[in-house]
């Protein structure tokens, strides 16, 4: 059957061999699966390689500013629940120029699936470090190499308190569209930072280097012990484990302004003289 | 009558609520009222004071003069009684300082009778109840709102009373009575209120249903007021910083509700990317900018009009960018309506520019028609828009037909920030480059046609014509209608809607006008220029003031009369 997720988007621009293709098919077969119409469905991104994802999968989409797309979320979110909401993004997006967005928006727990494509490097702007490249990585800025230690998404995620925390891999698609599954159905934020070879910029984490590292997570492994899922998310190097590291649910932004929200979108009820009684606070 | 009140001492010691409750209470009465605070970027100590105004009909703006000083402490009496009338009263604790003999002063051992009262954390009810027996009022009503103000704490609204009644006795006999406004005014349909209320109220009775903001003095009372309206279907979210706040409103705009956020220069600046964002995705969105001093942290807690030329730029890239601002309590309250229906309408952010004058200057005003509000997201019909569904389809006026994500059946909506074509997908040619830049500033005729034409009160052909924007509105009118009495032929004309100008009014009055000043609170004179680049009109004077204080009407008065005229 065709996948509805594919078509009417435009035509990727991305270099052929790019990573970004198999996260492209993940996503929509992981929309498929869970069931949702492109009409349902809101994808929300900032800039980069990959956050053109809106373009190229057939939903409802915004595709604002560089390191912007949390808090577009944020937004979204408060007003309108019922849309599936998915943040795609890059890794310089997501935890150099947003930052501070990542951070907080964790602590919001906000019901969304964010998808970091994760590729070491700044693509869109031809090459240079981002805050995952590797130490000693040499690129047209940082020609002596990389000397700032590299971000780890995950351990971070996990010591800020998200609920669900997950590792994937360009490379084996069909475990790929299982974790964006799992993330799209979890109630609450969920991180999928997948790791996404860039085959024009990044020659060290090249789509081998990945696949002679890559191991999945031990089914023994207790989803819901956040020490040994940090103890895993300080792995690096000869084995990089790929899977669910951590999953537990805990309240949401969503369901703490359920006493407080109306009209969930749209004001075709709402008429200004029914809030005239906030007046009678300042009556003298 | 007319006295202006000022109640001084160190932050915490509760003149605040003194000022505010006396200013209620005066409004009860039925006099006009208005009420401000000026207070130090700091919570405890400093000096502190607030300043009131009550006559019979209600003043625009506060004079250089004070007929009764409150003193909490030694500070307040000297840096106020320079300006304390003849016939004023200043009320002072002995305990605090004693001053030198003058005939004006009124002992009230204030700390002592709270203690004996049941605290020394009333002292400021004792000054309450002193104030109101050297103004010759019944203490009646002020009892009961004490009881109001305590009804959750057990006794407290009694011991108030207490130290209340001690305050009344311990002034020997009136000693400033004022007499009572007619029978009839008082209470009723009547409300008091603060700038930021003014907005906060507006923006929840528009339906505004989203409020980001990070909190920045002046702003942050309008998030307050929207936080604590608990019922009003308003979800308000603290942001971690400005650019989530402007980012997160598009997000809630985008999927449907009416967004807010509001800020001053240093969170402005930091929202410049976001708004242009708002602009290229043709997202509506109210901004309010409730200036302070400049540049960087400036005077936090100060008022100035400097942010006008930055809003009216705001953003990288060429779009739309809507400037109105609030003039008085009346008016901003329906102003800000109309900011957000312009929003939804053209599909455009829009700036709403307050500041510090505003925002914490509270007034008595007849109560608001909440009928006069509009709420109408413009959206597309669902029968007569063209499918597929393009978000930004060319059209003669330059405005698409706006659905929502779900709204439409089988339909999608993208938003990109990126040049794009109908759709919304990312393009590189210039032909639809060139036709989308046309369809967006092509907006700005239409937005011009909305424009109000500034207020004006005066003669048809004055002598003397003086323009302003903004705040500084109750200084300008009552000092034109000062001018007045004093045979200057002087007219007033007061921008409220800034951008885009409208000129046709002012060209009528300039050209009729011997002389003309703009009045503004900043150092270059920036709605002069925003008048002389469009217009090449120059204003013959400048009236400039920017120490972080607000315009008297004596300041401006003095300028005028300075000229000989
Ligand atoms: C405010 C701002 N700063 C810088 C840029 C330029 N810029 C666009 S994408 C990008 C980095 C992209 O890296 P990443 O997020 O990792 O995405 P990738 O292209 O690698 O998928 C930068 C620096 C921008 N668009 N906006
Ligand atoms: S530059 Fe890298 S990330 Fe971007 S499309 Fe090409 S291969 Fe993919
Ligand atoms: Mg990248």
């Amino acid at each position: 059957m065709a996948n509805r997720f594919l078509e009417n988007t435009d035509t990727p621009t991305w270099c052929p061999g790019c990573g970004n293709f198999s996260i492209r098919k993940a996503l929509a077969e992981a929309l498929e699966e869970v069931g949702a119409n492109p009409e349902e469905i809101l994808l929300i991104s900032g800039i980069g390689q990959a956050a053109k994802m809106p373009h190229y999968i057939n939903a409802n989409g915004f595709n604002g500013l560089h390191g912007r797309a949390l808090p577009v979320a944020v937004g979204s979110r408060s007003v309108n629940p019922g849309l599936t909401c998915i943040v795609e993004s890059g890794d310089g997006d997501t935890y150099g120029e947003g930052g501070n967005h990542f951070l907080h928006n964790i602590r919001r727990n906000l019901n969304i699936a964010h998808f970091v494509h994760n590729n070491q490097v700044y693509g869109l702007t031809k090459g240079q470090a981002s805050p995952t490249s590797d130490l000693g990585m040499k690129t047209g800025v940082q020609t002596a190499g990389v000397t700032s230690v590299p971000f780890n998404p995950l351990s971070v995620a996990l010591s800020v308190g998200a609920g669900f925390v997950a590792r994937g891999f360009t490379g084996d698609g069909d475990h790929l569209v299982t974790l964006l599954v799992d993330a799209i159905r979890y109630p609450g934020y969920a991180l999928v930072d997948i790791l996404q070879p860039c085959v024009t910029f990044n020659r060290i984490n090249t789509n081998s280097w990945y696949r002679d590292r890559v191991t999945k997570i031990p089914r023994d492994h207790d989803t819901t012990d956040r020490d040994a899922a940090l103890r895993l998310s300080h792995m690096w190097g000869d084995e990089i484990p790929i899977g669910v590291f951590y999953r537990v649910e805990r309240d949401t932004f969503e369901d703490s302004l359920a006493d407080r929200r109306k009209d969930p979108s749209g004001l075709e009820q709402f008429n200004p003289e029914q809030m005239e009684y906030l007046q009678d606070a300042f009556r003298v | 009558m007319d006295i202006h009140v000022i109640v001084g001492g160190a932050a915490g010691q509760g003149m605040d609520t003194l000022a505010g409750t006396l200013g209620k209470l005066l409004a009860h009465f039925g006099f006009g009222v208005l009420s401000a605070r000026d207070y130090m970027s700091r919570i405890r100590g400093g000096h502190n004071f607030s300043i009131l105004r009550a006559a019979d009909t209600t003043p625009w703006a506060f004079e250089n003069r004070c007929d009764l000083l409150v003193c909490l402490d030694e500070t307040t009496y000297l840096e106020h009684i320079p300006k304390l009338t003849e016939d004023g009263v200043f009320i002072f604790d002995p305990e605090s300082f004693a001053p030198p003999g003058d005939r004006r002063g009124v002992e009230v051992p204030m700390k002592d009778l709270a203690t004996e009262a049941g605290g020394r954390i009333m002292a400021n009810t004792v000054a309450l109840g002193a104030c109101l027996a050297v103004l010759d009022l019944p203490t009646t009503r002020a009892e009961e709102m004490l009881l109001e103000a305590f009804a959750h704490k057990e006794g407290v609204g009694e011991q108030n009373i207490g130290a209340l009644r001690a305050g009344y006795d311990a002034v020997d006999g009136p000693a400033l009575p004022v007499n009572m406004p007619e029978e009839g005014r008082a209470g009723g349909s009547r409300i008091f209120l603060e700038g930021n209320e003014v907005l906060g109220m507006s923006a929840a009775a528009s339906g505004c249903r989203f409020f980001c903001a990070y909190p920045m003095t002046p702003a942050t009372g309008i998030m307050t007021y929207l936080a604590g309206i608990e019922d009003s279907g308003v979800v308000v979210e603290q942001a971690e910083d400005e650019i989530a706040a402007i980012n997160a409103i598009l997000g809630a705009s985008y999927t449907g509700a009416r967004s807010m956020t509001a800020t001053s220069g240093g969170g402005f600046s930091l929202m410049a990317e976001g708004i242009s964002l708002a602009g290229m995705t043709e997202t509506p969105a109210v901004i309010v900018l409730a200036q302070r001093p400049g540049p960087a942290t400036g005077f936090p807690t100060r008022t100035d009009q400097g942010d006008l030329s930055f809003a009216l730029n705001v953003g990288h890239g060429e779009f739309p960018r809507p400037v109105l601002s609030a003039t008085h309590h009346e008016d901003a309250f329906y102003r800000l309506n109309k900011a957000f229906d312009l929003a939804d309408r053209f599909q455009t952010p829009v700036i709403f520019l307050s500041d510090q004058n505003f925002a914490d200057t509270a007034r008595t005003v007849d109560e608001y028609d909440f009928s006069r509000l509009s709420c109408d997201q413009h959206l597309a019909d669902p029968a007569e828009v063209e499918l597929p569904y393009r978000r930004y389809a060319l059209t003669p006026d330059g405005i698409s037909p706006r659905a929502l994500p779900g709204q439409l059946d089988s339909q999608v909506v993208l938003a990109d920030s990126d040049e794009h074509d109908e759709r919304g997908f990312i393009v590189e040619d210039a032909a639809t480059r060139e036709a989308m830049m046309r369809k967006r500033m092509g907006k700005t005729s239409a937005i011009a046609e909305e424009m109000d034409e500034p207020l004006y009160h005066g003669p048809e052909e004055p002598e003397v014509l003086l323009v302003g924007w903004g705040s500084t509105y109750g200084a300008l009118r009552e000092a034109r209608a000062v001018l007045e009495e004093s045979g200057t032929n002087a007219g007033h004309l007061h921008f409220a809607d800034i951008w885009p100008l409208r000129t046709d009014q002012l060209g009528e009055l300039l050209a009729a006008a011997e002389v003309s000043y703009c009045v503004e609170a900043n150092y270059t004179g920036q709605f002069a220029d925003l008048v002389r680049r469009e217009t090449g009109w120059e204003f013959d004077h400048r009236v400039l003031r920017f120490d972080g204080r607000p315009f008297t009407p004596s300041d401006i008065i003095g300028e005028v009369s300075g000229d000989g005229k």
